[in-house]
Order: structure tokens, then C-alpha cells, then sequence
């Protein structure tokens, strides 16, 4: 792990965003890039679940084809789900021994390049709302204090989630989780739409599209908005 | 995987009559599945509520009207926000935040109202609102089948706003959970709208209509689509 004051760092700038406005796709693919970062993975990416039980990929440290793929396709079987399923963390386990368990998942895992893989769960009381899922190149262990961050990491990402107001009601976690959903739906229509018009790929449109937000202060989705309909012309992008 | 969304749709497919009536028989399937008093259904646009599509029984229907007619409301809220608006106690919630349409909806007997966007991502399709008589919230489990009802009735406007014939039972394989889709699916929509310069609504039916006729998963097209493998200009088309 990055040494603690990198690690004190990381959590101010996350409380800085919590009491700010901000917007939760991006609040949740900073994290995911934090923690490449400070637990010294290869790719992390945050799973949500919606109320039906089904898991979707809400952010994640990579853009690649190959490695969102190992991502989604845990919707069937792999870490995430089992995670998500069981409310416990999955933690160091080594894909070579992980072909029994998912058949399917840890093929293309390998196939990716990666020998390890862990799932943190995102907890909120008695309910499971999603999980962090770490993968290294190397078999390498994560050790007790790299898992209390990596867990702190997905817990500030449930906070996150349940901002606004405090969690009152039932309805209101409901109402946060389909919100998030719909709006990582949204970019990935506008990123579809910006590579149509600029002749980029879609990972290029996403990182202009989250520099362009940063850039002025808006939100992702608010940007992802504009591009969809037509009050941002997209073509400024390119030219800078 | 089938999810309970797929399955509710074959449910409603099976059903041999007729298609132009599938919504009814969704709001009807749906009050009864999740064991509320009521549910309409009803039509949005980014300039607010557009037509009452179906409704279950009279207050349903009240229910619907006056949001369609006053232009404000919990399916109003909810159709912009892109958020479920659950207001389990409607004479408590509703009158500070639309007094017009909280007194006519609690005077038609409503207590509680149960309001869910219709979307996929930008594509605004309409709101599913359940009702119940007397307050009180919904179990999880009811939530549960109340957004596997949204899926499908997200999935039966979207071909219903793009399509000009009614739906047939050949249609059945075509009814897939459409929110239910990995990111490549969105992305090639936001693709397509562009090339084909039509509505997201009307590249998505595209790239289902393209995948449905090679025998594809909506997926695999996508991914062509991303990699410009496949490209729906005007010109090369």
C-alpha cells in the first residue's frame, strides 16, 4: 500500500466531494482509481446492485474492451456476485484455483492478464447495495491493512450513494440506487455519441467528456445531458 | 440469464389477445403481482406527461388525468429526476409539493402512490404509477416486482413509440429487458443516433432490428457498432 500520507490525502479530497455537489458517476470512478492506486492493483471497478438483485457495472479503473467485460459479465457468476449475494468480502483468491468456482468468469479473467481477484462488499446496514472488485497481474496477497482501505473505499462509495438526505425512509435507497443506474446509462449513450461525432473511440470520448466536466465545474452527467440533447456541441472536445 | 422482467413480458406475450391491448394487460398484471390497488400508466416527454396510456380502474385513471392535465405531480417529479418518487403517505408528502394534484388525488382515495420512470439512460419513455388505497410503504419484495414491471413496460413503449404496425407474437423474442443491457449496448445507441441521425429511442430499435434480423445478440452488434465494424450512415446503409 502508498504510504498513509498519500492515503490521508486521497480521503480528505473524497470528504471535499461529499459535502460539495457532486455527481456520483464520477465520485464513484475516482475511487476506482484510487484504489489502483494506493492498494497497488491492476484494475478495480464498483458493481451496484438494483433492488431486482441484478448487478451492473457503475465505474471502474479501465477502459479496455477485455477487462469491462470480466466486470459485466459477473451479472452470471464471479466475485461481485457472490459477494453481493453473500454480504461478505471475497479476498485474495488466486484464479488458477478459481476454475471449479466460476467457469465461466475466470477463463476470461486469465485471459486478461490477471491472476488474483477480490470483491469488498458495499454495505449499508443489513442490505448489500453492491461491491468493489479489485484484480492484480501478479498473485500477489492483500494484506489486513490493504483490505481495511479498500473496505473504507466502498464504504465512502455507499455514502456516496445515500448523500442527499439522511436515510429516513426506505424508499430513499431505491430511489438513489435507480437514479445512479439511469445516469451511467445516460454517459454511455452520450460517450456513443461523442465517438460518432469526433471519430474517437468511446474510452477517448469518456476521458474528454470527465475533463471537460472537471474543467469547468459541472457534473459528468450534466455534460452527458447536454450532449444528448444537442445544448453541448460536442465537436469542442476535439479541438482542444 | 432470464429475469423476472423477461418473464413477465413472455407472460403478457402469451396472452393471445389482442397486442394493442399488452399495456392493459401490464397494469393489470402488475396491481395484481405486487398487491396494490391500482396502476396507470402513463406517456412523457421532455415537455412533460403526453397522453394516460392505461389505468387499472377509475382512480388510477383520476390519477392519471390530473397529472396529465395539471402537469405536476409524483410521475412529473419522477420523469424528470430519472429517480422512482415513493410517497407511501401521500396525505403527509403530497400537499406541500403539489396541493392541486394531492387534493384531487386523496379526494379520488388515493393514500399512497408509487411512482417509476420509464427510461433507458436519455430516452424518456413514460412513468408507471401504482396507487394504493390506505398509506404505508412497500416491502422490498414488492419493489422488487414493481421495477421488474418498469423494465417491462419500459420495453413495451420503446417498441410500441417505434414501431408503426402492432405487436405480434413474433415480437415475443424481441422483447428483452432493455435496461437490463451491458454499456456497449448504450454506447452503440449513442453511435447510431449520430450516424443515422435519429432519437437514442429510434437507435436502439436500429440496433435491435439489426441484431434481430443477423441472429445476434444485441451485444455483439453493439460491439460492432463501437469498433466501426458496422456503421449506420445514410449513405452505407
Amino acid at each position: 500500500m502508498k504510504g498513509s500520507t498519500r492515503l490521508a490525502q486521497v480521503f480528505v479530497e473524497l470528504a471535499d466531494t461529499l459535502v460539495e455537489e457532486f455527481d456520483i458517476v464520477e465520485l464513484l470512478q475516482v475511487l476506482t482509481e484510487r484504489c489502483v492506486e494506493l492498494l497497488e492493483v491492476d484494475a478495480a471497478g464498483l458493481m451496484l446492485a438494483d433492488q431486482r438483485g441484478r448487478v451492473q457495472l457503475m465505474a471502474s479503473s479501465v477502459e479496455e474492451a477485455r477487462s469491462l467485460e470480466l466486470f459485466e459479465l459477473q451479472v452470471d457468476e464471479g466475485p461481485c456476485l457472490e459477494c453481493f449475494a453473500s454480504g461478505q468480502a471475497i479476498t485474495n483468491v488466486s484464479l488458477v484455483e478459481a476454475r471449479e468456482r466460476w467457469p465461466i468468469f475466470t477463463p476470461e479473467a486469465v485471459g486478461a492478464g490477471f491472476s488474483a481477484t477480490h470483491a469488498l462488499p458495499m454495505r449499508l446496514r443489513s442490505q448489500v447495495i453492491g461491491a468493489l472488485n479489485l484484480f492484480t497481474h501478479a498473485d500477489v496477497r492483500l494484506d489486513d491493512d490493504d483490505l481495511a482501505v479498500g473496505q473504507a473505499l466502498a464504504d465512502v462509495a455507499t455514502i456516496g450513494l445515500l448523500h442527499e438526505r439522511s436515510l429516513r425512509e426506505q424508499t430513499l435507497l431505491s430511489e438513489q440506487l435507480q437514479g445512479a443506474l439511469q445516469s451511467r446509462v445516460l454517459i454511455e449513450q452520450a460517450k456513443g455519441m461523442v465517438a460518432a461525432l469526433t471519430g474517437v473511440t468511446v474510452a477517448e470520448a469518456f476521458v474528454w467528456l470527465r475533463s471537460h466536466a472537471r474543467r469547468n465545474g459541472v457534473t459528468l452527467t450534466s455534460v452527458a445531458s447536454g450532449v444528448v440533447d444537442g445544448s453541448f456541441d460536442a465537436s469542442v472536445l476535439a479541438k482542444r | 440469464m432470464a429475469s423476472r422482467t423477461t418473464e413477465i413480458l413472455g407472460d403478457l406475450m402469451d396472452d393471445s389477445s389482442p397486442a394493442e391491448s399488452l399495456t392493459d394487460r401490464l397494469v393489470v398484471a402488475c396491481a395484481v403481482a405486487v398487491s396494490v390497488t391500482g396502476v396507470g400508466l402513463i406517456l412523457m416527454t421532455d415537455s412533460g406527461p403526453a397522453g394516460v396510456v392505461a389505468a387499472t380502474d377509475e382512480a388510477a385513471s383520476t390519477m392519471e388525468k390530473l397529472q396529465f392535465g395539471l402537469g405536476e405531480g409524483p410521475c412529473v417529479d419522477s420523469s424528470v429526476t430519472g429517480r422512482p418518487a415513493l410517497h407511501p403517505d401521500l396525505a403527509r408528502t403530497g400537499p406541500a409539493l403539489w396541493p392541486v394534484f394531492s387534493a384531487g388525488a386523496l379526494e379520488a382515495g388515493i393514500g399512497a402512490i408509487f411512482a417509476f420512470p420509464l427510461r433507458v439512460g436519455a430516452i424518456r419513455l413514460g412513468v408507471l404509477d401504482l396507487y394504493r388505497d390506505e398509506p404505508g410503504h412497500l416491502t422490498s419484495d414488492q419493489l422488487a416486482e414493481a421495477l421488474s414491471f418498469a423494465g417491462a413496460a419500459t420495453t413495451i413503449l420503446l417498441l410500441l413509440e417505434t414501431r408503426s404496425s402492432p405487436l405480434g407474437s413474433a415480437d415475443a423474442d424481441r422483447l428483452d429487458d432493455v435496461i437490463g443491457h451491458r454499456a456497449v449496448v448504450h454506447q452503440a445507441t449513442g453511435l447510431i443516433a449520430v450516424q443515422a441521425k435519429v432519437s437514442l429511442a429510434a437507435a436502439l430499435s436500429l440496433l435491435r432490428a439489426a441484431s434481430f434480423s443477423a441472429g445476434r445478440s444485441m451485444e455483439a452488434v453493439g460491439r460492432d457498432v463501437v469498433d466501426r465494424a458496422l456503421r449506420f450512415d445514410d449513405d452505407n446503409d
